[in-house]
C-alpha cells in the first residue's frame, strides 16, 4: 500500500477507472453486437473520436488555467470552411501550407480570446460566448452561402483520411486518429514534464498566489487560448479532410462535447488538476458509447440520455472518489511529517 | 446617491445604450412605436425572457444553470407525450411542470449536497435531459393539441397581452421582490459573493441552493409548455441552444459571472435592449445572423469598455501623483 501511494498518484487511479470502464463497455458491447471485434469498429470510434481529441487537449489547457473556451466549434468552423474553400479554387496549394495555415488561422481567432481574457480582465465564459457568436456570424456572412464539395477538391485531400500508417499484420490506424495520437503524446509529454507548463496548473489552482508569487498570469492565459485556437484550427482541417462537404454550420455544438469529454476525463472545471491524457480518455468513452449505441440500433435518442448519465458519474466519482483518495494520500503523508524521527528503520525515501 | 455616481452605474450605461437603440429605430421605422409592434417583439422571445428572471438568481447565487433549454424541451415533450398517450391536457401540463421540478431537484443534489460544481452537472443536465425529450417524442413533430391550449398561446388575454407575457410581467415583479425585498433574497447575494463566508455565518447554503435551482427548472419548465402552446407543436430539439441566448441578455444586464452582483433593474433594461436592438435590426432588414453577432460583440464590450476606462482612469491618477 506505502509502494502504491507512494508511485501513484490519486488522478491516475481515476485514469485507470476511467480505462477499466472503457474495457467494461467494450466487452458489453462485444457481446451484444455480432463482428464487434474488429478493425471496422476500431476505426469508426477512431475517427470520430480523433476531431473532438485534439481539440479537448486545447480546451484542457485553457481549463487547467480556471478559464473556458467556448468558443471553439465556431473556430473549427471557420477554419474548415474557409480553409476548404481556400483548397477548392486553389487546388494547386501545398498540402503543408494548407495546414500551417489552418493552425494559424485558429491561432489568431484564439489569441483574440486571449488578449480579451488576460488583458481585458473580461471572464473567459463571457469572452468565449460572444466569440461564440461572432466567430459563426463572420463565416455565415462572408460565405454567401456557398458551399464547398467533395469534387472541388484536390485528391490528396479525399484520400488523406483513409491512408493508413500501419499497413501490416491487418492493423489499420488512420492518419487522422494517429495525429491526434500524436498531439496527445506531445502535450502529455511537455505538461508533464516541463517546467513552463507546470505553469499552466499553478495558474488554475490560484491565480492570486500565482500573482503574488511573480508568475506571468496573464502570458500563461493567453497563450492556452492561442493553443485552444490553434489545435480547433487543426481539426478544422481534419474536419475537412474527413467529410470534403462544408456547410457554414460545421462544428456547430462542438464545443459542448469537447467539455464533456473534458470533464469525463477528470479535467477539474476549477482549474488547476487534470491531465491531457484524461481528456483523451472521456473523448475515447465518449466515443465509444456513441458508436456503439448506434451499430447496436436500438435508438440513436438514447445516446444523450446515457451521455449526460456518464458525464455526471464520471463528476460524481471524481468528487467523492478523488476526495477520499486523497484525503487517505495527504494523511499518510501527514503521518511522516509528524514523525519526524521514526524509532527504528528510518525510512530513506519517505517523503518528509 | 450621488449624480456621478448614479451616472457611473451600469443601469445607467445600458438605460442610455437603450435610449439610442430606440431613437435609431424610431428615425428608421415609423411602425417601431406601434403596440402591436412592441408586443410582438415580446412575444417572439418570451420564453427566454421568462427564464433569463431565474437566471439571474442563479447566477447573482455564484452559479451556472446550462440545462434550462433542455428542461424546456424535456418539459414540452412530456406534455406532449402524455397527451398523446390520452392524458387529459391538463394533467399532462402537471406532470410537465412535475419533470421540470425534478430535474431542477437531481441538479440541486449533485450541486447543493455533493458539492460539484454546477458548470459541470448542468452540463450533464443539458446533454441528459434533452436526451429525455428526445426518447419520448424521437424525430416526430407532436402537434394536434386542443384549441384552448394553442388560442393561449397565440392569441392576447387582457388587452393586447397574451398569457405569456402577463406571466412574464407578473414573475418580473415576483422576482424582483424577492431578490430585493426579501431575507432570502440577500441569502443569494450572501451565498454568491463568498460561500464559505455564508457557511460559516450559519447560512443553509446547499437550502438556498436548491431553492434556487429548483426555482430555474421550475420556470424553465413553464416556459417550455407556453412555449409549445405559442408553435403549437413539439420536436425533440425544442428550444434547443435557447440557454445562449438567455446567459448573454443575463450578464448583458450587469451581472458578474463570478456571482453576488447584479439586479433585476439591470437585466430587464438588458432584455429591452436585447429586444428593440433584434427588432429595429429586423425591421431595418438585417439578417438574424448578423444581429447574432451584433449581440455578441455588445456582450464582450460591456465588460471590456468598464475595465479599460477603469484602467486609463488609473493610468491617469498615476500621472497626476
Amino acid at each position: 500500500m506505502n509502494w502504491l501511494k507512494r508511485h501513484v498518484r490519486p488522478e491516475q487511479i481515476r485514469e485507470f477507472s476511467l480505462l477499466a470502464l472503457i474495457i467494461v463497455a467494450i466487452l458489453f458491447f462485444g457481446s451484444l453486437i455480432d463482428n464487434y471485434y474488429s478493425f471496422r469498429t476500431f476505426n469508426r470510434i477512431a475517427s470520430s473520436v480523433a476531431i473532438i481529441t485534439v481539440v479537448a487537449v486545447g480546451q484542457t489547457l485553457v481549463v487547467l488555467t480556471r478559464n473556458i473556451d467556448l468558443s471553439v466549434g465556431s473556430i473549427v468552423g471557420f477554419s474548415a470552411y474557409f480553409i476548404g474553400t481556400l483548397i477548392a479554387n486553389h487546388n494547386g496549394v501545398n498540402p503543408f501550407l494548407a495546414i500551417f495555415l489552418s493552425v494559424a488561422l485558429g491561432a489568431a481567432l484564439g489569441a483574440v480570446n486571449g488578449v480579451l481574457v488576460a488583458w481585458g480582465r473580461v471572464p473567459a465564459v463571457v469572452v468565449t460566448l460572444g466569440t461564440l457568436a461572432i466567430y459563426r456570424g463572420v463565416l455565415v456572412d462572408l460565405s454567401g452561402a456557398k458551399t464547398v464539395t467533395t469534387d472541388s477538391l484536390p485528391q490528396w485531400l479525399v484520400d488523406l483520411p483513409t491512408i493508413n500508417i500501419a499497413p501490416f499484420g491487418g492493423l489499420d490506424i488512420r492518419i487522422l486518429f494517429a495525429l491526434a495520437l500524436v498531439i496527445v503524446v506531445i502535450f502529455q509529454f511537455i505538461t508533464g514534464y516541463f517546467s513552463f507548463a507546470r505553469l499552466f496548473y499553478a495558474v488554475g489552482s490560484n491565480p492570486d498566489a500565482a500573482q503574488l508569487i511573480g508568475l506571468p498570469v496573464k502570458r500563461v492565459i493567453f497563450l492556452a487560448f492561442v493553443i485552444s485556437g490553434a489545435l480547433a484550427g487543426l481539426a478544422g482541417f481534419m474536419t475537412l479532410a474527413r467529410f470534403g462537404n462544408i456547410t457554414v454550420e460545421v462544428g456547430r455544438g462542438l464545443e459542448l462535447n469537447v467539455v464533456a469529454a473534458c470533464v469525463v476525463g477528470g479535467v477539474n472545471v476549477f482549474g488547476g488538476s487534470g491531465r491531457v491524457t484524461g481528456a483523451m480518455l472521456g473523448a475515447v468513452m465518449i466515443g465509444t458509447l456513441e458508436q456503439s449505441l448506434f451499430r447496436l440500433g436500438i435508438s440513436e435518442f438514447w445516446r444523450d440520455a446515457l451521455l449526460g448519465l456518464l458525464i455526471l458519474l464520471a463528476v460524481a466519482s471524481d468528487a467523492v472518489i478523488l476526495q477520499r483518495l486523497r484525503a487517505i494520500w495527504a494523511r499518510t503523508e501527514l503521518k511522516f511529517v509528524a514523525d519526524p524521527a521514526p524509532a527504528t528503520g528510518a525510512r530513506p525515501g519517505a517523503p518528509r | 446617491m450621488s449624480l456621478p455616481a448614479l451616472l457611473k452605474r451600469w443601469e445607467a450605461l445600458l438605460f442610455l445604450v437603450l435610449i439610442v437603440v430606440v431613437a435609431a429605430n424610431i428615425a428608421e421605422s415609423r411602425y417601431f412605436l406601434s403596440v402591436g409592434n412592441f408586443v410582438n417583439m415580446f412575444q417572439l422571445s418570451i420564453e427566454k425572457c421568462i427564464v433569463a428572471l431565474t437566471m439571474t438568481l442563479v447566477i447573482i447565487g455564484g452559479d451556472i444553470d446550462l440545462s434550462v433549454a433542455s428542461v424546456m424541451g424535456m418539459a414540452a415533450c412530456v406534455m406532449a407525450y402524455l397527451f398523446h398517450l390520452g392524458a387529459p391536457l391538463p394533467l399532462a401540463i402537471l406532470a410537465a411542470l412535475g419533470a421540470g421540478i425534478l430535474a431542477g431537484l437531481n441538479n440541486a443534489f449533485w450541486i447543493a449536497y455533493v458539492g460539484l460544481p454546477s458548470l459541470a452537472v448542468t452540463l450533464a443536465g443539458l446533454i441528459g435531459y434533452r436526451g429525455i425529450a428526445r426518447i419520448l417524442i424521437e424525430d416526430r413533430a407532436v402537434g394536434g393539441f386542443p384549441l384552448w391550449f394553442n388560442t393561449l398561446g397565440q392569441q392576447a388575454l387582457v388587452g393586447p397581452l397574451t398569457l405569456a407575457i402577463l406571466i412574464f410581467v407578473v414573475l418580473f415583479i415576483v422576482f424582483a421582490f424577492v431578490l430585493h425585498g426579501s431575507a432570502f433574497g440577500r441569502l443569494v447575494y450572501v451565498v454568491g459573493s463568498n460561500v464559505q463566508a455564508a457557511r460559516y455565518s450559519g447560512v443553509r447554503v446547499g437550502l438556498v441552493k436548491t431553492a434556487v435551482f429548483v426555482g430555474s427548472s421550475a420556470v424553465a419548465a413553464l416556459a417550455g409548455i407556453l412555449y409549445a402552446a405559442r408553435l403549437g407543436s413539439v420536436r425533440g430539439d425544442t428550444a434547443d441552444g435557447f440557454e445562449l441566448d438567455i446567459i448573454t441578455t443575463v450578464l448583458l444586464g450587469g451581472v458578474s459571472i463570478f456571482g453576488g452582483k447584479g439586479n433585476l433593474v439591470g437585466v430587464g433594461l438588458s432584455l429591452l435592449v436585447i429586444l428593440s436592438l433584434r427588432n429595429g435590426m429586423g425591421l431595418a432588414d438585417i439578417t438574424g445572423n448578423t444581429q447574432n453577432y451584433v449581440i455578441g460583440g455588445l456582450l464582450i464590450l460591456s465588460v471590456l469598455i468598464p475595465n479599460m476606462s477603469q484602467d486609463l482612469r488609473n493610468k491617469w491618477k498615476g500621472r497626476e501623483k
